[in-house]
């Protein structure tokens, strides 16, 4: 198994296992809400226009976060 | 029979389809309100069956029960006030597992719950098949297959609404989720001493809100703190579970809390509930995606579709305006031929007719705005929009989402700032909203287009398409400088998490976005129609008052007969019409002049020398300061008024060139002056439709911060334009 890396850095098309999440407050609540929590896949389908944000495949739906937000939580790379 | 009412409330996440559901179920029943206080729309329809009538409150659509946005507090608040007897609950079948979450939150509530399993149709194309009977067994809740968007499972779900509520009789159970070794032993000590203090008791279940201590939800803790000192002492628990947490699994209570909720759903489903299909895929969303929110081809296709939707809404919106302004005109020349000469007539042709007129004349256009966006919306073009967008609007302090109200405002010219407030609502972050909402009447909005048209034909006649191209880049400078200067300092903050759901794509049902629609313009009509009304007729009196003098009146009547009897003797020949056209174009110069001094004689007037001492710090021709005034009912009044200040009687709005050649022979505009009035009229106070729509969209308060900040920071802009470039001049 892999090192945890940030989800930022994780390329478009490959999958990851959600590892943690370090956002608190109402940041790290709306990520949970929509169902990021440690262990569940998901998958960079995309990148808008300019880089930022960033569209991900989980749980059967598309999410989208910033990069900024991206970067709370620790993904294992599945190759 | 004592069950024959039954009072239930329709929630679910955003996108499940809950409204389709709602609208299928109430049919034209529903009716629009707001929640005491706040913004957020209230529906409210009637069913009625086999005796039953039932009462449906549709409940914003949120993702869970912990309240931060307005929409989660109003959603929670329905049902722990109201008490409903069922609860329904509409989940994307084809995201169950996410969609459940808010499920097992109301489960935990103890709310009677009724689940329907919206999009089966979409479900089955996949290939994928949901045991709703084991679903059913699982949960202990009635589980039915929906297809919304077909209106099927709308009888089935009613059915089970009334059997839950003849069975349950109001009574809530809550059901008790283990939340794991650490939490749980913490959990039952709370609950217990709360159960002994009865700390709140009267309104939620004792657990559910040692829960909510734990997950640090504010509303409960602040309610707490009120309600007695127990509180202090859950608190400290609260802090001990944090430390016992952190050192366990470095993690915090709340996030155990929501791990827990997703472990239970995770075991439920995966005993044979969903079967068929490793996942639900989404193919064609994702192919159309690649397309649509491309790199290169992405921003094009959006650039694209604003302008059409823009072009669109302005074009084809001009011919139901010009009916509607047509009615009006027609309607005033009725008032003009049969009320007797008088205030009266005055008071009801220019202020009544005149001021509704123009508020009615934005429906056409917010009919069609609305409706196309109501379209783009639920197909889910516009949670691409601010996904493509956000990086951009974000160094600005805005939302991706900002972008469509501010083109609508006039971000192309010929916009106009009411639909554009309005459709700010699409915002779910309420900063990021509120600082789109008090920029987007910055904007080159329709009536300072025509403005703009008559000042630029006046004094830049060499490059009248450079000074609109000029107008309008400063246009969109100063919304995105001023949205960033309030987000850092009145409307400052954090900005919202942008952690959004896109949607797959799903064509949106007619009836739908009808209703939407007509919920919107039917909304807009009444409220702004009738604020609008009183506003009209104070601007109406404040141009009107006090009349000139009798003896000055005098005057100008003796002028006019002067110059009749000269035209006479002047033309002995001429008789009927020819005598009389000589005669009235003889008059109407006298009878401009006249308007010209009954204008600066009114109280708008005086007021406009009143402030002549401080408008002269920006240069502004005393004509302008009275427009200026006169544009604040709509901005359109700014040409008129021009018009009736320069002498020249009524000038069509569109065709101001003989204007323009007064103006430009006005020594009082000098350069500095022009670019002054430029710059202020561009940013000075929303006109009064827009102020009753910032009200209406946020409150009172801003609507007048906006009327105030607006004008202050105009007139500084005004005068720092006006004295720079009286400095190279």
């Amino acid at each position: 198994m892999s090192e945890p890396i940030c989800l930022r850095q994780l390329p478009v098309n490959t999958q990851a296992v959600i590892h943690s999440v370090a956002a608190a407050g109402e940041l790290g609540r709306r990520i949970r809400d929509m169902g990021i929590v440690p262990g569940t896949t998901v998958q960079v389908i995309g990148r808008a226009p300019l880089y930022d944000p960033v569209a991900l495949r989980l749980r059967d739906f598309t999410l989208t976060l910033r990069n900024s937000e991206a970067d709370h939580i620790l993904v294992i790379r599945q190759d | 029979m004592s069950q024959a009412h039954i009072r239930a409330a329709m929630s679910g996440q955003p996108n499940c389809g809950k409204s389709t559901m709602f609208n299928a179920i109430t049919g034209g029943s529903a009716r629009v309100g707001n929640y005491p206080g706040i913004t957020v729309d209230r529906l409210e329809g009637t069913y009625r069956k086999n005796g039953y009538e039932i009462k449906l409150v549709d409940l914003p659509g949120t993702y869970s029960l912990t309240s931060y946005s307005m929409e989660e507090v109003v959603a929670r608040n329905v049902i722990v006030d109201e008490h409903p007897d069922v609860v329904i609950n509409m989940v994307d079948a084809t995201a169950l597992e996410r969609s459940l979450y808010l499920a097992v939150q109301f489960m935990e509530i103890g709310a009677p719950l009724v689940l329907g399993l919206n999009m089966m149709d979409e479900v089955k194309r996949n290939g994928v098949a949901i045991d709703t009977k084991k679903l059913s067994q699982l949960l202990n809740v009635p589980v039915v297959a929906c297809t919304a968007r077909l209106g099927q499972g709308r009888e089935e779900l009613m059915a089970e609404v009334v059997q839950l509520a003849k069975d349950t009789k109001g009574l809530w159970k809550p059901i008790r989720l283990s939340y794991g070794p650490d939490l749980d032993p913490i959990l039952e000590r709370m609950a217990k001493r709360i159960e002994e203090e009865g700390f709140m008791t009267g309104r939620h279940d004792p657990r559910w809100v040692a829960i909510k201590y734990l997950e640090g939800d504010e509303l409960v803790i602040e309610a707490g703190r009120a309600a007695g000192p127990l509180s202090a002492e859950l608190e400290a628990v609260c802090a001990e579970a944090e430390k016992t947490t952190r050192l366990n699994s470095n993690t915090t209570p709340d996030a155990i809390i929501a791990d827990w909720r997703y472990g239970f759903i995770n075991g439920l489903l995966k005993q044979g509930v969903v079967t068929g299909g490793d996942e639900l895929r989404r193919n064609m969303s994702d192919n159309i995606d690649r397309v649509v929110t491309h790199k290169l081809l992405g921003p094009l296709i959006m650039a694209g579709m604003l302008w059409a939707m823009f072009y669109i809404t302005f074009t084809l919106g001009a011919y139901p305006q010009g009916w509607i302004e047509d009615g009006f005109t027609a309607l005033s020349d009725l008032g003009t031929t049969y009320i007797p000469e008088g205030y009266v007539q005055s008071l009801i042709v220019n202020g009544i007719i005149g001021g509704v007129g123009a508020v009615i004349g934005f429906t056409p256009l917010i009919l069609i705005m609305f409706a196309m966006l109501v379209f783009l919306e639920d197909l889910g073009y516009m949670a691409r929009v601010a996904y493509m967008m956000d990086k951009v609007m974000r160094i600005f302090g805005l939302h991706g989402m900002s972008v469509m109200p501010l083109i609508m405002s006039g971000g192309i010219p010929g916009g106009c700032a009411v639909p554009g407030v309005m459709c700010a609502r699409t915002l779910r972050s309420p900063r990021e909203r509120l600082a789109t909402i008090l920029t987007a009447p910055f904007m080159v909005c329709g009536a300072k287009t025509t403005a703009y048209l008559m000042l630029v034909a006046a004094f830049f006649p060499q490059s009248p398409t450079g000074a609109m191209f000029a107008v309008v880049i400063a246009a969109w400078a100063f919304v995105l400088l001023v949205s960033r200067l309030l987000r850092w300092t009145v409307v400052k903050g954090e900005s919202t998490p942008f952690v959004m759901e896109i949607p797959p794509y799903r064509l949106p049902t007619l009836r739908g976005v009808a209703v939407h629609t007509l919920e919107r313009v039917w909304q807009y009509v009444k409220k702004a129609g009738t604020v609008i009304l009183a506003v009209s007729i104070v601007m109406w009196a404040v141009m009107t008052f006090p009349e000139l003098p009798e003896d000055t009146v005098a005057s100008f009547d003796a002028r006019r007969s002067i110059a009749e009897e000269q035209v006479k003797t002047a033309n002995p020949q001429a008789t009927g019409e020819d005598l009389d056209k000589l005669v009235s174009d003889a008059q109407t110069p006298i009878t401009d002049e006249q308007n010209e001094a009954a204008l600066q004689y009114s109280v708008g007037g005086s007021v406009g020398s009143f402030l002549k001492p401080v408008t002269d710090l920006a240069g502004f021709p005393w004509q302008a300061n009275i427009a200026l005034i006169g544009a604040f009912a709509a901005k359109e009044v700014f040409v008129s008024t021009m018009a009736t200040a320069y002498s020249m009687g009524e000038v069509d709005p569109e065709d101001a060139t003989s204007l323009s050649d007064r103006l430009a022979a006005d020594p009082a505009w000098t350069l500095p002056a022009i670019l002054s009035v430029f710059v202020f009229m561009l940013l000075y106070t929303p006109c009064m439709v827009t102020v009753v729509c910032i009200a209406k969209e946020s409150n009172w308060k801003w609507a007048l911060f906006s009327v105030g900040g607006s004008m202050a920071f105009a007139f500084v802009m005004a005068v720092v334009v006006f004295h720079t470039t009286k400095l190279f001049v």
